[in-house]
């Protein structure tokens, strides 16, 4: 280890969005491959470094398709070792919580699961669980992606009737984004003002951020799990370097914690059983398998996953996302027209480029972004199919399920701005607080 | 010309102990003309930019006559890209600041309707003993000491930010935008305030700071969430603490819905189903909305009591 640590800020990409939600992870495109170097984490079916080098690319800091084609999901959960989340789940999930399943569940935006069974089968037996979520604040603006695991949490939250933990990673930003902590801070409140216009339940919600709360037996749980992973492991996963400053290399615990009941003492003090479900995108899998590794030994649970797929940009899934290029995205804060103009314009289409054509062999909807769109947030299961049928047969053309596509979207969004708007900086506080929720199961 | 918005500096002024001196001159629409009128008192001349930027946030830069103020630059200092700052149209000046054109001022600012809006101070008027600005009209010009112009901004909860406008550092991956702080974020409480000034790493004036503190703390508490200040849309957040608007809110979607359904062709079709259809309609369509919006109620509720508890904590134990 004599090598020296010239510039204590990592020079080269490195692992940047170690937190949840960023399922528009297409976009990142960091050097790192990190099989190598990991010992068996799960005894499920890992694949060799060598198979994988030559085929599609996803972990928390890099998603790439092979060559110019679409994420193979089939064979990421072959590859994670994690399970589909087939029409049974859903079903199960009707039945326990008696009300419709939520849209990103009918129409399998989230897909793939860990031990999401045994929190099922542990509810129907009357055990509760928590769920945990979470978002690394790097910037001011949010966009549609960024809300989707947010909407998924807030449905689990009503329909089980559970409460949540949400980590705002402020000292991962500061370190990766090299932000200052003040900056770093504003940016997590900030965040945290378009999380809560998400809708959660504040009786049921505690909102935390890491330069906020650290400390006490969240701290103790670090320590825990630090002492767990060896140098070595850890360099195998995050693909960390010499070069890397000692910030980045202890902060993976942090992360891991929350899944553990005991780091929220005033929330779950003598429930040291007590389960937890993350909702979040796929490629943060590999880095919970690590959490899922070390839990046993600490004699915790392992937590649970439900894994959605990746938000695709508006020039369509293997476009590259930008956070320069504010036309890959709807953000929340564009307006009515900036909605209209980014869909008519950059909107990906999968249909013909002529209307004779188009009405001859209709879109082709697997590539057709307004489609997939809709297929996020078209709440309506028979207008999607009858869409489905029109615009695949060619019947409807691509003007129309834009215009659909912007209705929609423009509700959203005015909604989620309306929301927003009635955030104030104390409510963030009553989220933020530090108090026992006494109402969370019921 | 004396309205209500002179009346307020007047009070304001006994208030608060800030003395200022005002000349009246006829209309002037820019720097030149208005120095034919007071250039010759020892002031520094302003010029008030009204500016906007992608994402519909209003910003005043006031800079002293002579300053250099480069947009490119400012826009990239303040994390917005280059060319992500434009003078603002002309309807904006007076919609969002109430002043008629040409009238561009940090005064602008007492209006509810300039919450928002973010002040850029050049730190050059600190090397004047007084800065003229207009008052709420461009007919007549104020000439104010810089340190009264501090207290009366605080006085009415605005964050004070001087700012050297003609630099140019370096906006890079790593280097953050220095003027990152000074985007406004949507809705500036008492702690917004703080924690700006606090969090200002502009070349400051560090004896600023703890004015700042002080001021802030006398100046008029903003109201909690019922008077925030909703944005362009029709969900007015104030039927978020209110009960009755709440409820008139929820009867008016639903009212439309019944109404929407009630058509005849509906009528002809379903007959005497129609009241059963009605009721499905509402629940498909409503049932999100009005969680969503009765989270809301109950979050700003839950709030309000937090707010109360953590001032006036519990006797019981």
């Amino acid at each position: 280890m004599s090598e020296t640590l010239a510039g204590c800020f990592c020079l080269r990409p490195s692992a940047s969005d170690l937190c949840f939600s960023d399922p528009f992870a297409p976009h990142k495109a960091r050097v790192f491959h990190f099989e190598r170097g990991i010992t068996s984490m799960e005894s499920e079916n890992e694949t060799k470094t060598l198979e994988q080098e030559q085929e599609q690319v996803v972990n928390p800091w890099e998603v790439s398709a092979k060559g110019t084609g679409k994420i193979d999901y089939d064979k990421l959960i072959d590859q994670f070792g994690c399970q589909r989340l087939d029409q049974s789940f859903v079903d199960r999930v009707f039945r326990l919580t008696s009300r419709s399943p939520h849209i990103f569940l009918r129409r399998n935006v989230f897909f793939a699961h860990r031990d999401f069974n045994e929190i099922l089968d542990a509810y129907e037996r009357g055990e509760k669980f928590y769920l945990y979520t979470g978002r690394g604040p790097s910037s001011e603006a949010l966009h549609l992606g960024h809300l989707v695991p947010f909407m998924f949490t807030k449905y689990l939250q009503e329909a089980f009737k559970v409460p949540l933990v949400i980590q705002l990673t402020d000292d991962e930003k500061c370190m990766w984004k090299n932000l200052t902590v003040e900056e770093s801070k504003r940016l997590a409140r900030e965040n945290a003002k378009d999380i809560i216009a998400c809708g959660f339940d504040v009786s049921r919600t505690f909102i935390f951020s890491d330069f906020d709360y650290v400390g006490g037996a969240f701290y103790e749980n670090m320590v825990k799990v630090a002492k767990c992973v060896t140098y070595n492991k850890v360099v195998g996963i995050f693909g960390f370097s010499g070069e890397d400053h000692i910030g980045k290399v202890s902060f993976p615990p942090i992360q891991a914690v929350p899944s553990f009941p005991s780091s929220f003492p005033h929330l779950f003090s003598g429930k040291d059983k007590l389960r937890c479900l993350i909702p979040c995108a796929i490629d943060q899998d590999p880095y919970f398998r690590m959490t899922r590794d070390v839990a046993p030994r600490l004699g915790y649970n392992k937590p649970a996953l439900i894994e959605s797929l990746f938000f695709p940009a508006l020039q369509g899934e293997t476009g590259k996302m930008s956070a320069s290029d504010a036309n890959s995205a709807i953000y929340v804060t564009d307006s009515k027209t900036d909605i209209k103009n980014k869909v008519n314009r950059y909107a990906f289409s999968g249909g013909q480029d002529s209307v004779e054509n188009h009405r001859k062999y209709g879109a082709n909807l697997e590539v057709d972004i307004p489609f997939k769109y809709l297929s996020f947030f078209l709440e309506d299961d028979e207008e999607l199919e009858h869409i489905r049928n029109e615009y695949g047969s060619g019947r409807m053309l691509t003007g129309e399920i834009k215009k659909r596509l912007i209705d929609v979207l423009t509700e959203l969004v005015e909604r989620h701005r309306a929301a927003r708007a009635a955030v104030t900086d104390e409510m963030v506080d009553a989220f933020m607080a530090v108090r026992p929720l006494p109402n969370m199961f019921n | 010309m004396l309205n209500c918005t002179s009346i307020n500096m007047f009070a304001l002024q006994q208030a608060q102990q800030i003395n200022f001196s005002q000349y009246e001159h006829p209309a002037v629409m820019t720097v030149e003309a208005q120095a034919k009128y007071v250039g010759h008192i020892k002031a520094g001349l302003s010029k008030n930019l009204f500016l906007k930027d992608k994402k519909h946030r209003f910003y005043i830069v006031s800079a002293l006559a002579d300053t250099k103020v480069d947009l490119k630059v400012l826009s990239q200092r303040l994390g917005l890209g280059k060319g992500g700052l434009r003078m603002a149209p002309e309807e904006a000046v007076a919609e969002v600041l109430e002043v008629p054109l040409g009238s561009v001022t940090p005064f602008a600012l007492v209006n509810e309707s300039a919450r928002n809006v973010s002040l850029l101070l050049d730190q050059g008027f600190k090397t004047h003993e007084c800065c003229f600005f207009h008052p709420l009209s461009n007919d007549s010009s104020i000439s104010i000491r810089i340190q009264d112009l501090d207290m009366f901004l605080k006085s009415v909860g605005r964050m004070v930010a001087y700012v050297d406008l003609e630099a140019n550092p370096p906006v890079g991956k790593d280097q953050p935008p220095d003027l990152a702080a000074l985007v406004p974020s949507d809705t500036p409480s008492l702690n917004n305030v703080l924690d700006k000034t606090a969090a200002l790493q502009i070349n400051g004036d560090v004896k600023s700071k703890p004015v700042a503190v002080t001021a802030a703390k006398v100046s008029k508490v903003p109201s909690g969430p019922q008077k925030e200040k909703s944005v362009s849309t029709a969900n007015s957040s104030s039927s978020f603490a209110d009960p009755e608007r709440f409820i008139q809110e929820i009867l008016e979607k639903a009212s439309a819905i019944v109404v929407a359904e009630s058509k005849e062709e509906n009528i002809k079709q379903h007959g005497d189903q129609l009241g059963s259809v009605v009721s499905n309609s509402l629940r498909k369509n409503l049932s999100l909305e009005l969680i969503h919006l009765a989270t809301m109620f109950k979050n700003t509720a839950y709030t309000e009591g937090f707010g109360a508890g953590i001032r006036c904590p519990a006797k019981r134990l």
